[in-house]
C-alpha cells in the first residue's frame, strides 16, 4: 500500500504566516488609502489575533480573512505570485526542502494541506512539485472577495478529515503516512497518520510530541 | 558494614570473598549499591593507572619527528597543500577529560607546525561516522576556545554522512566491501587523523574508514552476521574479530589511495580524580575517611533527583594521563599504541565464571551529556561487558549476568530519537537481529532522521539497531540477564532480560537457572576500564 508525507505549510515549511501574507497585500493595495489603511488596521489587530489565535484557529480565521474583503481576486493570484518571489521562497526552510527530496526518493506522495489562501499556496506547490495541495478558498463574489472562506475551512480537525479522505481515494496506508506540522492547532492533523513529526513546535505541540514520543524536528 | 579485608596479594587484581570480606561498591547507573557476594566469590579489579608521561608536549613532539614508517609530520608540509584533520568525536574519552583535553593539545602543535611551513588551506572534521554532532560548546571544550575561534564553524564542523554530494567512494575491496569517504578528507594532499585509544577495538584502520564513511561503508561492518563473529571486540587480532578484520581490508584500500598520517594516544585508567579517585581504587584501600565520604555520596545521590544526579556526573571530568603517543603509517603505529591500551587494562583471569556481576554505570560512549536509554543499558551489558576479553570470555557458555542498574524507560529526544521507536516498536516486534534486520533501511532512510541527524545533534536513525546488533555477540553466549533493583519493570522484559528485588533473589535465579547450588560467581569491580586475559 502507499504512503504520503501531509506538510502543514506557515512555520513547517515557511519562516511566514498567513499574516506575513496579508502583509504583503495590504502594502500592495491598489490604491494609497487602501494600502495606508489595511496596514493600519492590520497593525492595530494584531494583538486582537493573537488572542484569537489562542481561542482557536477557526476563530481566528473567521477574524482575519475579513481583512481580505473587498479585495479583486486577479490582483490576489497576480500578488500571489511575487508574495512567492518576494517572501515565501526567501524564507523557505532550506533543510525542508532536502527532507521533501529525500521523502519522495522514498516513494512517499508529497502533499501539502494549510490554512494559508490557494493564491499564496500555488505558486509554493509548483515550486515544490508536490503531488497534491490543499488551502483555503476565499469566496469571491463579482470577482471580489467578500472576507470570508469557504467551507470546510481547513483548519484543526478539519485538516484530519481531508487526510483521512485523500487516503480512502488514493488508497494510501494512514498507518505509513507521515505529517509535519508547527502548531498546536496541528495535533488532529498529526495524530491522523502512523508517523507524525514536529516542526519547530510551539509550547503546546511539543509537550504532545514529549508525552506522545513524537519526533521534532528544527528547521531553518 | 565493615571493612572488606584484602584476602589475597594485589598483584593478581583478584580478590576472594570470605565471611569476613565486607560489602563491595557496584555502579547502579547514576548511584551505587553495595553487595556482599556469595562466599568464595572472586572479585576482578582494574590495574592501578599507569604512571603519565612526564612532558605530553614534548612527546606530542617527539611522536611528530619520529613517526613509525612515515616521513616526519613536518616533512609532509608543502606551502599551499590542502590538509585535513580529522580527530575522534566526544565519544572519547569516557568521561569526557579535563582540560585541556589531548585533541587540543595536538592539535595546538599540528597547527603551530603548519603555520611555520605555511600550510593555511586546513581543515579539521570531527569524525563522528553516524553518531550525533557535536554542539558547538563540545567542540570548544575539545579543542579549545583559539582554535575553536579561528576555524569554527567553517573549517572545523562535523563529518556529514549524509551529505551525499560530498562523499566520494575510494574502491571495493576483494569482499564486496565499499570504502566511501569524505570528500574533503579524500580529496586533501595528507590527511591527518587524531586518535585517543581508550579500548583496543578504536584506532588503527577503523579511526578513518569508519570515523568519515558513510551508512553504505558502515554497514559493511556494523552488522550482526559481523557481530556474531568477534571473539571479542576487544581483541583486535584478525583472527579474533571479524570487525577489525574488515575494517584492516578496508582501510587498506584507504591507505592505498590517500596519504594518510596517524596520531594516536594511550591514556591510563584514572577515570576518577580528586575527592573521587577512592572509586577508582578497591575497597580494600579505602580509608575511614573514602569511606565515609562513599556513604555521605550515597546518602545524597539517592535524595536528588535523576536529573540533578545525571547533571552531577556531566560535570565530573575524567582524569585520564597520557602513558603513549606515535605517529606515522596505520598499521605500526597502531600496534605500538595496542601494546600501551593492553598494558593499562589487560588483567590475567585463570578459569571462567558462571555468574557474572557487575554494574552499569552512569555513561557510554553513547550518552556523554546525555540519558542512558535502555538500549544503551543493553549495549553497555552485552555489548561492552561481555566484550571486555581476550580468550575465553570471562563468563561460561550459558552462563548468568547479574546486572545493577535502575533502568529508567527514559530517552533524550535530541540526541536518540530513532532509538524511541526502535525500542517501543521493533523491540515488540522481536529480539532476535537476524528477524529485526528486515527493518534497518526504513530507518537508515527515514528522511526525518536523517534530517535529525544532519541538522540537529541526533545519533543516525540506523544507530539503534548498531547498538543492538553490538549486544549480539553477549546475547548469543549468555543463558540470562538478571537486573537488580529495575525501577521500571517493563525495561529488563522489552530486552528479554529478568529481573529481581535484591541480589540475593537475583543469586537464588541464577542457581535455580544454572541446576548448581555453588555456582562460580565473579565480580567485574568496572570501570575503570579493565580488559580480561581469561585462560579458560
Amino acid at each position: 500500500m502507499r504512503a504520503a508525507a501531509f506538510y502543514d505549510v506557515d512555520g513547517t515549511l515557511v519562516g511566514a504566516n498567513v499574516i506575513h501574507a496579508y502583509a504583503f497585500y495590504a502594502l500592495n493595495d491598489s490604491t494609497l488609502t487602501g494600502k495606508l489603511g489595511r496596514t493600519t488596521k492590520l497593525l492595530a489587530s494584531l494583538p486582537m489575533y493573537a488572542v484569537a489565535d489562542r481561542l482557536g484557529r477557526k476563530f481566528f480565521n473567521d477574524i482575519f480573512y475579513r481583512n481580505y474583503a473587498g479585495l479583486h481576486e486577479d490582483r490576489l493570484w497576480v500578488l500571489g505570485e511575487e508574495l512567492f518571489e518576494k517572501v515565501i521562497q526567501k524564507r523557505l526552510f532550506r533543510e525542508m526542502l532536502d527532507l521533501i527530496k529525500r521523502s519522495r526518493s522514498e516513494g512517499y506522495q508529497q502533499v501539502l494541506i494549510t490554512g494559508a489562501i490557494e493564491q499564496m499556496v500555488r505558486p509554493l506547490a509548483r515550486y515544490l512539485e508536490v503531488d497534491a495541495w490543499f488551502a483555503n478558498q476565499l469566496e469571491i463574489e463579482n470577482e471580489t472577495a467578500t472576507g470570508r472562506l469557504c467551507p470546510p475551512v481547513l483548519a484543526g480537525p478539519e485538516k484530519a478529515a481531508f487526510i483521512r479522505r485523500y487516503a480512502l481515494e488514493n488508497d494510501l496506508d494512514l498507518n505509513a503516512c507521515r505529517a509535519y506540522a508547527d502548531s498546536g492547532s496541528d495535533i488532529p492533523m498529526l495524530s491522523t497518520v502512523g508517523r507524525p513529526i514536529a516542526v519547530n513546535p510551539d509550547s503546546n505541540l511539543k509537550a504532545t510530541a514529549n508525552a506522545h514520543d513524537w519526533p521534532i524536528i528544527w528547521a531553518k | 558494614m565493615a571493612r572488606p579485608k584484602p584476602r589475597i596479594s594485589r598483584e593478581s587484581n583478584i580478590e576472594f570473598i570470605d565471611d569476613k570480606s565486607g560489602a563491595r561498591m557496584v555502579h547502579y547507573g547514576t548511584r551505587f549499591r553495595e553487595v556482599v557476594l556469595p562466599r568464595g566469590s572472586r572479585v576482578i579489579y582494574p590495574n592501578a593507572p599507569l604512571e603519565p608521561l612526564g612532558n605530553p608536549k614534548a612527546a606530542i613532539r617527539y611522536a611528530l619527528n619520529h613517526p613509525e614508517g612515515a616521513d616526519p609530520f613536518f616533512a609532509q608540509l608543502k606551502p599551499g597543500m590542502k590538509l585535513t584533520i580529522a580527530i575522534d568525536d566526544i565519544s572519547l574519552p569516557l568521561p569526557p577529560m579535563k582540560s585541556p583535553d589531548l585533541r587540543e593539545m595536538i592539535l595546538t602543535e599540528l597547527l603551530k607546525q603548519c603555520a611555520e611551513y605555511g600550510v593555511d588551506d586546513i581543515h579539521i572534521i570531527i569524525a563522528v561516522c553516524l553518531h550525533r554532532h557535536m554542539t558547538g560548546p563540545e567542540i570548544r571544550k575539545t579543542v579549545g576556545s583559539k582554535i575553536y575561534n579561528e576555524y569554527y564553524p567553517d573549517r572545523l564542523y562535523n563529518h556529514d554522512a549524509e551529505d551525499l554530494d560530498n562523499i566520494v567512494e575510494l574502491g571495493e575491496t576483494d569482499h564486496g566491501e565499499r570504502v566511501r569517504l569524505n570528500r574533503r578528507a579524500a580529496e586533501s594532499d595528507l590527511l591527518v587523523y587524531v586518535n585517543i585509544n581508550l579500548v583496543p577495538m578504536d584506532g588503527g584502520h577503523k579511526s578513518v574508514t569508519v570515523g568519515l564513511c558513510d551508512y553504505i561503508s558502515v554497514s559493511a561492518h556494523h552488522n550482526t552476521h559481523t557481530m556474531h563473529r568477534c571473539h571479542s571486540y576487544m581483541d583486535p587480532r584478525p583472527d579474533k574479530s571479524r570487525l577489525a578484520k574488515i575494517c584492516n581490508r578496508m582501510g587498506e584500500i584507504v591507505d592505498k589511495e590517500l596519504n594518510v598520517f596517524h596520531i594516536e594516544t594511550a591514556l591510563n585508567n584514572r577515570m576518577y580524580g580528586g575527592q573521587l579517585a577512592y572509586l577508582g581504587r578497591p575497597e580494600t584501600t579505602w580509608s575511614e575517611f573514602d569511606r565515609a565520604k562513599f556513604q555521605g555520596s550515597c546518602a545524597l545521590l539517592e535524595r536528588l533527583p535523576e536529573s540533578a544526579r545525571r547533571s552531577f556526573f556531566e560535570k565530573i571530568p575524567s582524569h585520564y594521563e597520557l602513558t603513549a603517543i606515535h605517529a606515522g603509517a596505520t598499521e605500526p603505529t597502531h600496534d605500538k599504541i595496542l601494546d600501551a591500551c593492553f598494558k593499562q587494562y589487560a588483567v590475567p583471569v585463570k578459569g571462567q565464571c558462571d555468574v557474572l556481576v557487575s554494574g552499569i554505570p552512569f555513561i557510554s560512549p553513547y550518552n556523554v551529556n546525555s540519558i542512558l536509554n535502555p538500549l544503551l543499558i543493553q549495549v553497555m551489558a552485552l555489548g561492552y561487558l561481555f566484550n571486555m576479553y581476550r580468550g575465553s570470555p570471562l563468563i561460561k557458555k550459558d552462563g548468568v549476568m547479574i546486572l545493577f542498574h535502575p533502568c529508567h524507560e527514559s530517552f533524550n529526544r535530541t540526541h536518540h530519537p530513532s532509538y524511541v521507536e526502535f525500542y517501543h516498536r521493533i523491540l515488540s516486534i522481536g529480539t532476535n537481529s537476524y528477524d529485526i534486520h528486515q527493518y534497518e533501511r526504513e530507518f537508515a532512510e527515514n528522511p526525518d532522521y536523517i534530517h535529525m541527524y544532519r541538522h540537529g545533534n541526533a545519533y543516525h536513525g540506523v544507530h539503534p539497531f548498531y547498538m543492538w546488533y553490538w549486544g549480539d555477540a553477549g546475547r548469543a553466549w549468555v543463558g540470562k540477564v538478571i537486573v537488580v533493583e529495575p525501577e521500571n519493570l517493563r525495561v529488563p522484559k522489552q530486552l528479554g532480560w529478568d529481573s529481581a528485588p535484591d541480589f540475593n533473589t537475583a543469586m537464588d535465579m541464577a542457581r535455580s537457572f544454572l541446576g548448581k547450588p555453588h555456582p562460580e560467581v565473579t565480580m567485574s569491580h568496572a570501570p575503570p576500564i579493565m580488559i580480561a586475559d581469561v585462560e579458560a
